[in-house]
């Protein structure tokens, strides 16, 4: 009898999905101490299961004082935007098997921004720079009795920049925001295309104006980090090189 | 499921820090803040990109072929010399092809690393004199190369 128990178990332990996967996360407390440190933890995860899973599963089960952002836990919320081995991406839509699991896996906080604790960062400084290309539709004169209609040639000129979900990866992926925190960064660029080509919307011309300023689209240095780095697919870069022509065509 | 964990970092015997005195937050480099939009209200960022592109351009054909005549053609770059220079600036095209691959060249490269500061320079200080340091450097050779093209005498003993 007792084989036949031990048998079951190791039978159900071969066909466990389960594999034993480092997580290596970039730790800081700054009730503890100013200096910022690396710690593993080993988890037994599926690696059909997301990076998401496996902080829950830390956090839960191991460590409750490891601190991270996250609401939607599906990509849309845009809270839980980290260094994941070395790219920026959303813990919640990145699966555990598509990262080397047979390697450690090191989470850190977005770079750029001010870490708070652990994995968290100030986004202040983000969603000011994100405020102050007035991403809200403007228009003059009065307002119609209906609907703003619009083409879906014209809906689908900003299309593309739409789809932001405000998570932080470019812009805390660019280099020139590393280095200089009053670049708008691609984020706020991006909102701004939104509405800079949006038929509907009359203040393309100021926005532009502020974007045409010293720390605006003219420090982009193309490196495409951007592009690489957005969850949602959206080709950022190309946004930013849009807002540039649309500056000079205008110009001249 | 187990966990490994390495110990705390050595920082945590001797720090005071605790709840009520938390550590310094690790901030990010010259960050944004409500005041920072300082609107210029210009438009030199947009020429200093376009002067980048057209300049590139242009630099390409220039350079590429002052390299050609004098480092490739004719015997190499063993045959320049006084004489060589001498003979080339007696043409008003080559002067005009020294000069303004001077000026671009000078301002390309002048315009290139001015953005490098800006991006790598933390402190304001650092900054304002790399840029006086590189600005002093540039007039001085576009001065000084303007100066020798015009007034250059072959005669002189
Ligand atoms: S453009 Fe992409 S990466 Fe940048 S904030 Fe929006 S969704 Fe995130
Ligand atoms: S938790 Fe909402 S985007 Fe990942």
């Amino acid at each position: 009898m007792s084989t036949a128990t031990l048998d079951k178990v190791e039978a159900e332990s071969k066909a466990s999905p389960y594999i034993k996967v480092t997580f290596r996360i970039r730790r800081f407390n700054p009730e503890v101490s100013a200096e910022a440190t690396w710690q593993d933890f080993e988890v037994d995860i599926d690696p059909k299961e997301r990076v998401l899973d496996g902080l829950h599963k830390i956090k839960w089960d191991m460590d409750g004082t490891l601190t991270f952002r996250r609401s939607c836990a599906h990509g849309i919320c845009g809270s839980d935007a980290m260094r994941i081995n070395g790219r920026n991406r959303l813990a919640c839509k990145t699966l555990i098997k598509d990262i080397n699991p047979a390697k450690p896996i090191t989470i850190e906080p977005i770079k750029g921004l001010t870490v708070l604790k652990d994995l968290v960062v100030d986004m202040e400084p983000f969603f000011q720079a994100y405020r102050d290309v007035m991403p809200f539709l403007i228009t003059k004169g009065n307002e119609p009795t209906r609907e703003r209609l619009q083409s879906a040639e014209d809906r689908e000129r900003f299309d593309d920049t739409t789809k932001c979900i405000l998570c932080a990866a470019c812009t805390s992926s660019c280099p020139v925001f590393w280095n200089d925190g009053q670049y708008f960064g691609p984020a706020a660029i991006v909102n701004a295309h939104r509405f800079i080509f949006d038929s509907r919307d009359e203040a393309g011309e100021q926005r532009l104006e502020i974007l045409n300023d010293k720390d605006g689209v003219w420090r982009c240095r193309t490196t495409f980090n951007c592009t690489d780095a957005c969850p949602r697919g959206i080709e950022v870069t190309k946004a930013i090189q849009e807002v540039k022509r649309a500056l000079i065509t205008r110009r001249f | 499921m187990s966990a490994e964990t390495t110990p705390a970092a050595a920082g945590t015997v001797d720090a005071p820090y605790g709840v009520d005195n938390p550590a310094p937050v690790i901030e990010a480099p010259r960050k944004r803040t409500k005041k920072t939009p300082k609107s210029t209200r210009t438009n030199f960022e947009l020429y200093g990109w376009l002067f980048m592109r057209l300049s590139g351009i242009v630099l390409v054909v220039l350079v590429l072929g002052h390299l050609l005549i004098q480092l490739v053609l004719d015997g190499g770059v063993s045959k320049v010399g006084f004489a060589f220079v001498a003979g080339r600036w007696a043409s008003p095209f080559w002067q005009a092809w020294d000069l303004i691959m001077l000026w671009l060249a000078m301002l390309h490269g002048a315009n290139g690393l001015r953005t490098v500061i800006n991006d790598y320079a933390e402190r304001d200080t650092t900054r304002f004199w790399l840029k006086m340091l590189l600005y002093t450097a540039t007039v001085f050779t576009v001065l000084l190369g303007s100066l020798v093209i015009f007034t250059f005498d072959p005669n002189i003993r």
